[in-house]
């Protein structure tokens, strides 16, 4: 494209706009909007969760139906108890690999703004940094959060309808298993606010993802190789069984209820926040 | 107005920015000079709040700019041409800056159409070639159609057709009564836009006056001759008060005109075998400041008229 020299000459730069200039909270929430709708990987990232918790749920619980209808009778009449009480988690467990796929997205809320060096324009427009942090937290669980519902009841009724074939499965109105489906939009929702909260942290795309994978996942699947005197302890404050709890039937005694495990997941997340916002606050940018 | 007092920011070991003061005054195209790695983008991050200073301080308008209740209407800012997220559309870039500081919608139109990018309103940036993400960062500065104006050595690396535009979308910028900061560091650059001059060399204030007063302090005017009898010369120049720069067989002198010269030689019976006018140019003159700035820092307190001389003596000699 051909773009012409005269441009600047032939008109004036400006026509004054009459009441609108002032900076604050909305219009920091209306252009941190604007941010993460524009940008094709927040659309890719958000599919890629959705489409991989409900796959790797689906196939499970078909794993697991596969399973049952080989059995024996004698040994189903046994099994069916047990798989019926689990039916609402077995449904959700691609979760496991949900949550870091959520924090991917929740890392590049932020470290983008510093790899593509957008954080100079948005923090010289917008130079209350504190609005520009909270602005961007807001837009992004909220975001999460929509799509993290859309995944856990997507994962849910697929994984209940597969349970539903040999009669084993759940239904919403029970207790606890609104809770359960609900919370796992939450999950999501604070796995990506907590990894937000490390990319303003680490400020590097790969150094954020890095860390929130080791914290999510990593952690999780140490925990299974400590010993159990020790495991009883540890296990409870691992942050994805912490945070499991809501949506998982933790049956073990040393795990945590599931506001309380939830609680201490919303804990962890907000000392990310935290420290992310006053760094982001206090470094030069 | 721009008020930097005392302005320092040392990274690491490194002073960037050293005991920097100066004022930069509404409605003028101020030029900010100085050779890379100068400070100038420091001193540019500091004014807009993205660095913390070390020491001293800087305000807009009377306060620190991150205090700003409307910053896009009191500052347009274009450091870098890069700092933009590529995969974002030229128009969303704008709106999401504009939706900030609760901007019209339309001004996105307006000034797409103003630097000429609304074709490519719909593409994403990172397609763009220097010269047009050029546009779109001016195009973001201009959105809250701000009152003073800041450029981070805009033409660098831009073809010709580019240069001139900018050029002229400063003086335009500055004839509606804005204020026009812009960094470079070529003088070349600064000799027919700004009005104004602050030099850095080092961190430090080199020099802060009019372009015509940088002129005329700078560039001294001197008048070369050859001469077979060069003694008698210095003799009857420094008689009337001349100075003489750089003796030999080409003498150079300060502080006479040509014909004075021409006429001391003749009344004193002395032979001319060349006698010239010389001017050093501008970039010769701002180089030679900014270069003895460097030894000015190296060597510490005394070194200051040492460096003046050196200046007065090399400025002359790039003559010949």
């Amino acid at each position: 494209m051909t773009v012409t020299a005269q441009a600047a000459g032939s008109q004036r730069t400006a026509v004054r706009p009459a009441s609108a200039g002032r900076a604050g909270f909305g219009g920091a929430l209306r252009s941190e909007l604007t941010k993460i709708r524009s940008v094709r990987s927040t659309y890719w990232t958000l599919f890629a969760m959705i489409v991989i918790t409900i796959g790797i749920s689906a196939l499970l619980s078909w794993g697991r139906i596969q399973d049952y209808a080989s059995q024996p009778a004698v040994v189903q009449a046994h099994e069916a108890l047990r798989i019926r009480s689990r039916a609402t988690e077995f449904s959700m467990f691609g979760l496991i690999l949900g949550q870091l796929v959520i924090a991917v997205l929740g890392a590049l809320t932020i470290t983008s703004e510093y790899s593509t060096g957008m954080i100079r324009t948005s923090l010289t427009v917008l130079p209350r940094r504190g609005t520009v942090y909270a602005a961007k937290a807001v837009v992004f669980t909220a975001v999460a959060l929509a799509a993290g519902l859309v995944t856990s009841f997507g994962s849910y009724f697929i994984g209940q309808a597969i349970f539903a074939t040999h009669h084993l499965n759940s239904s919403i109105g029970q207790p606890g298993v609104l809770r359960a489906v609900i919370g796992g939009g939450l999950f999501l929702a604070v796995c990506g606010l907590l990894s937000y909260g490390i990319g303003a942290l680490l400020r590097s795309t790969a150094g954020a993802i890095t860390a929130s994978v080791a914290l999510l996942f990593v952690l999780f699947v140490l925990s299974g190789f400590l010993p159990s005197s020790w495991a009883m302890h540890v296990d409870k404050w691992i942050p994805f069984n912490a945070g499991g709890a809501i949506w998982e039937n933790l049956s073990g005694v040393n795990m945590f209820s599931p506001w309380v495990g939830f609680g201490v997941f919303c804990a962890y997340a907000a000392v990310a926040v935290v420290a992310g916002g006053i760094l982001f606050r206090t470094r030069d940018a | 107005m721009i008020e930097a007092r005392g302005l320092t920011k040392r990274f690491g070991d490194k002073l960037a920015v050293d005991q920097l003061s100066f004022t930069i005054e509404p409605g003028r195209i101020t030029g900010f000079l100085g050779p890379n790695g100068a400070g100038k983008t420091t001193t540019m991050r500091l004014i807009l709040g993205l660095d913390h200073p070390t020491g001293g301080s800087v305000s807009v308008n009377g306060r620190e700019f991150s205090r700003s209740a409307s910053p896009m209407r009191e500052v347009g800012a274009l450091l870098d041409a890069k700092a933009m997220h590529g995969g974002r559309s030229a128009y969303n870039h704008l709106l999401c800056l504009a939706q900030t500081n609760s901007l019209p919608r339309r001004r996105v139109g307006e000034v797409l159409d103003l630097v000429g990018l609304t074709e490519v309103a719909g593409k994403r940036s990172k397609g763009f070639s220097l010269g047009m993400g050029q546009r779109l960062g001016i195009a973001a500065a201009l959105l809250g159609d701000p009152a003073l104006l800041m450029f981070d050595e805009p033409v660098n690396g831009l073809d010709p057709e580019g240069i001139l535009w900018i050029r002229s979308l400063m003086k335009q910028l500055a004839g509606e009564g804005r204020t026009v900061f812009v960094s470079s560091h070529l003088m070349s650059e600064m000799e027919n836009t700004a009005d104004h001059l602050i030099v850095i060399g080092r961190g430090r204030l080199i020099a802060d006056c009019s372009v015509a007063e940088f002129i005329e302090r700078n560039s001294v005017q001197a008048v070369r001759v050859r001469t077979p009898q060069p003694d008698e010369l210095v003799a009857a120049i420094r008689r009337v008060g001349g100075r003489v720069a750089a003796a030999g067989e080409a003498i150079v002198i300060h502080g006479l005109a040509a014909d004075k010269v021409g006429d001391l030689a003749y009344e004193n019976g002395i032979r001319l075998h060349e006698l010239a006018v010389a001017q050093a140019s501008l970039e010769e003159a701002y180089m030679e400041q900014t270069a003895a700035s460097v030894e000015f820092r190296a060597g510490g307190g005394p070194a200051a008229e040492q460096a003046e001389e050196q200046g007065d003596r090399v400025s002359t000699g790039g003559v010949a």
